[in-house]
């Protein structure tokens, strides 16, 4: 089996200061990748770089595409890279204004990526529109409100349906709950938990909130001031921490 | 498209140039600011439906009056031509009006409310229901150039979609109309693809007149003055107007006769005839009406034309 991504040595500095430092490692096929430190730890840097949002210095992130097999996605051409943004790839973004239309109605912003790929059936756009608002517990007779009409947390279940109808392969969350109320929050993790697991989605999700790592992801990488200090299984890394930094985390003396 | 012949008359060899209209250069422009048009014209003309950025000149007349669509008239006009000028399919607006005599003072070129007689027709918001030939060029006037705009107001960006054909957001535009009408409510400026490649606004047209747009045999011109682009529509060029496959594209017009001339194939305005709510639906074209009531048509409300033309 080959890895759906292959990064190795990722690197981006803003200047003198580092983005993040030579990061390495596989994610394989139906697996979530969780990625946790504080702010200014890198992790948001590195989830940009790896989603083609920003431009790393060094290093390169082999994703594995349908037709020709891995290829680095630092050095393909944009018209390719954006292909794959609105196909195989999707980015749930920590605020949902940053992800969503937030002019166009809930049924537009699911079907916005139906139609980049060539749906022309307006029944059918509709029909997969409803279906996928169901599935993140929204009802059906709001598919033709504007996302403005909608509280925190839907508009951040709208974002994950409107990046999930087109059958992602690889799906990046940047602190999916945050900026949520802590009941909103454990709402939503029970839905992306759902789907995690239905759809045998993966994904690479940055966060400080440990309880989502434990809940979401498989492997954990833990980062501080733009280097990796420890990584290996999500329930090993957090019961039983190596590295300093890690055992401060998790005995939440860090907890942001 | 050759350069005006009238020669300008240079400042500094003899004094100042007296205000009077031999102080402009033919069709008011300079040669070089034409040359510049023609060159974005040409560029136009050879990636259909491109929008090409040119250096849109101060007119002396208000945006709203489509200093776009002049600057390319002025561009391609020759002192041989013959042009009209239409606003709403009307030659007597005061629009139309203002540029056509613009044009008879600055350009000296003979003027036409015909169609067919017409070689330059400068338009605001149809396309003539007579069909056009290949001696003929059409300029639109645009307001607002980017057919993406709707959803996206960052020009970075949307000229990427362009160049990258990323258009589903033209479908999300069409989804919303259905979405909140039950069909596609868009009635002017609807969007076309141009020979299977870029989607280009046809400028506020009725959508009735878009199937005119695709495979015509005159030269189409667009010229936005504010924005500063101009594109275009070569003879013969494919414009397919976007839609659903269950919400087929319609080229839609009031079901009705023209009340004065009769004719069912025409794009119709609807006007109030007295203060009691009469109203009646008109062709839209006035040379077109006048046309077919000279040549005997006449609708239900409609004096036969040599007693109209007598009282
Ligand atoms: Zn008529």
């Amino acid at each position: 089996m080959t890895p759906l991504l292959q990064v190795n040595g990722i690197t981006k500095r803003y200047g003198a200061r580092v983005g993040c430092a030579d990061v390495s490692f596989d994610l394989w096929p139906g697996e979530v990748m969780g990625i946790v430190g504080e702010s200014g730890s890198g992790k948001s840097t590195l989830l940009n770089c790896l989603a083609g949002h920003l431009d790393p210095d060094a290093g390169e992130v082999l994703f594995d595409t349908r037709a020709e097999g891995p290829k680095d996605t630092v050095t393909m051409a944009e018209p390719e890279r954006r292909m794959l943004s609105r196909t195989d790839w999707a980015f749930v973004h920590q605020n949902p204004r940053d992800g969503l239309r937030m002019g166009v109605s809930a049924g537009g912003n699911v079907g916005e990526r139906l139609m980049a790929v060539g749906a022309r059936n307006y029944g059918e756009i509709r029909g997969n529109a409803l279906d996928w608002l169901g599935r993140v517990e929204i009802a059906g007779d709001r598919v033709d409100d504007r996302p403005s009409a909608f509280s925190g947390g839907m508009q951040q279940r709208l974002q994950i349906a409107r990046n999930l109808v087109t059958g992602p392969r690889l799906v990046f969350m940047d602190e999916p709950t945050g900026g949520l109320d802590v009941s909103v929050q454990a709402r939503l993790l029970d839905l992306l938990r759902g789907l995690v697991r239905e759809l045998g989605l993966s994904a690479i999700i940055v966060t400080h909130d440990l309880a989502v790592v434990r809940l979401l992801a498989d492997r954990l990488m833990v980062m501080k001031s733009g280097h990796v200090v420890e990584q290996g299984l999500t329930d090993q890394v957090l019961d039983d921490p190596q590295h300093g930094y890690t055992q401060l985390l998790v005995s939440s003396v860090l907890q942001v | 498209m050759s350069a005006g012949r009238r020669q300008e008359r240079q400042a500094g060899d003899g004094g100042e140039p007296s205000m009077t209209e031999q102080a402009y250069n033919f069709a008011y422009l300079d040669e070089q600011t034409k040359r510049m048009i023609r060159r974005a014209l040409l560029k136009a003309l050879a990636i259909p439906g491109y929008q090409v950025p040119f250096a849109s000149r101060e007119m002396p007349m208000p945006y709203g009056w489509g200093t776009g669509g002049v600057q390319v008239s002025a561009a391609v006009l020759t002192p041989e031509d013959r042009m009209k000028v239409i606003d709403q399919g009307a030659d007597d607006t005061t629009n139309a009006v203002s540029i056509r005599k613009f044009f008879e003072r600055t350009a000296g070129v003979a003027t036409t409310e015909r169609t067919p007689e017409a070689t330059v027709i400068q338009t605001r918001h149809r396309i003539p229901e007579a069909p056009l030939t290949e001696n003929q060029i059409l300029v639109y006037q645009v307001p607002i150039p980017e057919p993406l705009r709707f959803l996206e107001p960052r020009e970075t960006e949307t000229r990427k979609m362009h160049a990258l054909e990323e258009y589903g957001l033209m479908h999300v535009k069409l989804y919303e109309d259905i979405a909140r009408h039950g069909h596609i409510a868009t009635a002017y400026a609807y969007p076309v693809k141009v020979e299977g490649r870029y989607v280009m606004d046809p400028s506020p047209i009725p959508k009735f007149d878009n199937p005119k747009i695709a495979g015509c045999p005159a030269i189409q011109l667009y010229g936005a003055g504010r924005e500063q682009r101009i594109y275009a529509v070569p003879p013969w060029t494919a414009a397919e107007s976007l839609d659903f496959e269950d919400h087929p594209f319609e080229a839609s017009k009031a079901d009705h006769p023209c009340a004065l001339c009769g004719a069912e194939d025409s794009y119709l305005d609807e006007v109030i005839i007295d203060d009691t709510g009469g109203r009646m639906f008109v062709c839209s074209d006035t040379d077109y009406c006048r046309a077919r009531r000279e040549a005997g048509h006449t609708g239900a409300m409609g004096a036969p034309y040599e007693t109209e033309a007598q009282a």
